[in-house]
């Protein structure tokens, strides 16, 4: 066998030994989303010994169930398009000009990704209950950009950096306005960072549970606290989370399927 | 960000107003909602002290927290260890092209999308000697196995589960950072007979840096302010093996309703963060900018 060939066994081995640990876990849950409550605690079995459809109906047919998936997509999508449309020109900013304290400004941004969320909530609490924010889907989407746009404007910075400059200027000569530039030559250029921060955002906003919670009560329940309901004095109800569970991961699979080739062959110049 | 040869221009700040607007609504607000609590004892909303830096020299002297800081650091620094080698090999050995391109990503992407209560409680499941794979296996094997008694298990399990949950925020990173590489840069280190591991140090690890950069200082904080995984896979124990910083934070301000020491203690908090990402951030630059010259 030749050394390239062994090469790439050695690779292909490596990561299939890798996703086999990745999917694992998540096998086990979709196991237990099949199982009953006394079966998942009572024995251990590769299948559900009586395969049920029981969790995944709860959760269909019961509103305040799936309203949480809902209420989520809301706030996830609002959030997602306010980071990427305040980002995008700030990260161009960023990566183009030096102007008064940048460096600063696009550290200090970095910060506001340093505190824990668990302080925050009382003052959040506070003062989106003066300004009447609570329980609703925007209050959710403002509240997660604090963690979502400082990495949106990181990751687009790095890419925006490997386009060379001279296309800006060769577009100016040209007579193309800087909107007109921005959007029908520069943005499809760093595609494949757009996709990647849109699919961080995404999910940093999707998987977030203390501030979710926190700034809301009905209307804009997210899916991630009605989960915690599971919880309760009689016990876990376990199959019922690891259905739910199974069904958070869907959305997020569907993004990333739509963004796979932004992140796979977006561009093919400059450096991140 | 490199800021060479940048032209002057102060009306980028306009570019860059909007997102200053949204994060000083969310962000900057609360934080000096946080440090008026700080200086205050708050007997109830309309009874406040001014207590002056007291709450910080309470913390300061804690033996606890010194004991949780400690635990927090080597946890984080074991996570980098894991984490960062791993993503880039997991980068490297990803298909490029093709059918399986797309599904291996979107597999290694799944692990993310997961609520990390449900991750936890997952791995409570997981984990267990009688009804969970992971827990049984090893019983098989028979390693004496028992993340809920013995500490060294509890610590590596949520160590486990944080590289089960995060590394593929590295591996996507990196990936989508090795695909932007010109393969012009590829034949001309073919051409020079560049060996495997020459092409990945001068040409791969260089062109990564940004998007490593953004990975490590990512997971630093991310992992430096666990909370939701150990809550629920560990509860903190066995003893306190497992209580990472945030976690007794949390205790001091919802277990004791302690608003002063609690706001310190996160001022604090923040502080070591944000001193340990700017040593990281300036190492990191320095040792990019080093890498440069020595190409050129």
């Amino acid at each position: 066998m030749n050394p390239d060939a062994r090469r790439f066994r050695k690779r292909s081995l490596f990561l299939l030994a890798y996703l086999v640990f990745a999917l694992l876990p998540i096998y086990w849950m979709v196991n237990m989303s099949f199982k009953t409550n006394g079966e998942i605690l009572s024995s251990f079995s590769f299948f559900p010994a009586e395969l049920t459809w029981e969790n995944y109906k709860r959760i269909f047919t019961d509103a305040s169930w799936y309203s949480g998936y809902i209420n989520s997509l809301i706030y996830v999508f609002i959030n997602t398009a306010i980071s990427l449309a305040v980002a995008l020109p700030a990260a161009y900013a960023f990566s183009r000009y030096s102007f008064l304290g940048d460096k600063h400004v696009f550290f200090w941004l970095l910060t506001n990704r340093m505190t824990p969320p668990a302080v925050f909530l009382l003052p959040f609490f506070q003062l989106y209950s003066t300004v009447g924010l609570m329980d609703t889907h925007l209050g959710v989407a403002l509240a997660h950009l604090v963690f979502n746009v400082p990495l949106a404007v990181w990751i687009l910075e790095g890419f925006m950096s490997g386009i060379p400059r001279e296309i800006d200027e060769t577009a100016y000569i040209d007579g193309y306005s800087f909107p007109r530039f921005f959007l029908t030559i520069f943005l499809p250029l760093i595609k494949a960072g757009v996709g990647v921060a849109a699919f961080f955002c995404f999910m940093f906003s999707w998987v977030e549970l203390l501030l979710a919670r926190t700034l809301t009560s009905v209307n804009a329940k997210p899916i991630v606290a009605t989960m915690t309901r599971t919880v309760s004095a009689s016990g876990m109800d376990w199959a019922t989370l690891a259905a739910a569970g199974v069904l958070t991961i869907v959305p997020g699979a569907i993004v990333i399927w739509f963004v796979r080739h932004y992140i796979a062959k977006g561009f093919a110049m400059g450096r991140v | 960000m490199n800021a060479i040869q940048k032209p002057v221009n102060q009306k980028a700040w306009w570019l860059v107003l909007p997102v200053l607007v949204c994060v000083a609504f969310s962000a900057v607000l609360p934080l000096m909602t946080v440090v008026n609590y700080s200086v205050q004892d708050i007997i109830s909303p309309e009874r406040r002290v001014f207590v002056g830096t007291e709450w910080f020299a309470a913390v300061m002297r804690d033996d606890e927290l010194h004991s949780a800081l400690l635990r927090q650091l080597g946890f984080s620094l074991a996570v980098l260890a894991v984490e960062i080698p791993l993503g880039i090999a997991l980068a490297l050995s990803m298909p490029a092209t093709g059918w399986k391109a797309s599904a291996v990503l979107v597999i290694v992407a799944l692990s993310l999308l997961i609520p990390w209560n449900v991750v936890g409680t997952i791995w409570q499941i997981y984990g267990r000697a009688d009804i969970g794979l992971l827990g049984h296996m090893l019983q098989r094997l028979g390693v004496d196995y028992n993340y809920t008694g013995n500490a060294r298990d509890a610590w590596l399990t949520v160590l486990v589960m944080d590289v089960w949950h995060w590394t593929p925020l590295v591996a996507l990173l990196c990936f989508a950072g090795l695909r932007s590489i010109p393969d012009a840069y590829y034949q001309a280190a073919r051409i020079d007979g560049a060996s495997r591991f020459a092409m990945f140090r001068y040409i791969q690890l260089p062109k990564l840096r940004g998007v490593l950069m953004i990975a490590v200082l990512l997971r630093f904080m991310d992992s430096f302010m666990i909370y939701t995984e150990p809550f629920v896979l560990t509860g903190g124990g066995p003893g306190n093996a497992t209580t990472f910083l945030s976690q007794y934070l949390t205790q001091k301000a919802v277990g004791q309703f302690d608003l002063g020491p609690a706001a310190a203690f996160s001022l604090i908090y923040f502080l070591i963060i944000l001193l340990l990402c700017f040593v990281l951030y300036n190492w990191m630059q320095r040792v990019g900018t080093q890498d440069m010259k020595e190409a050129t």
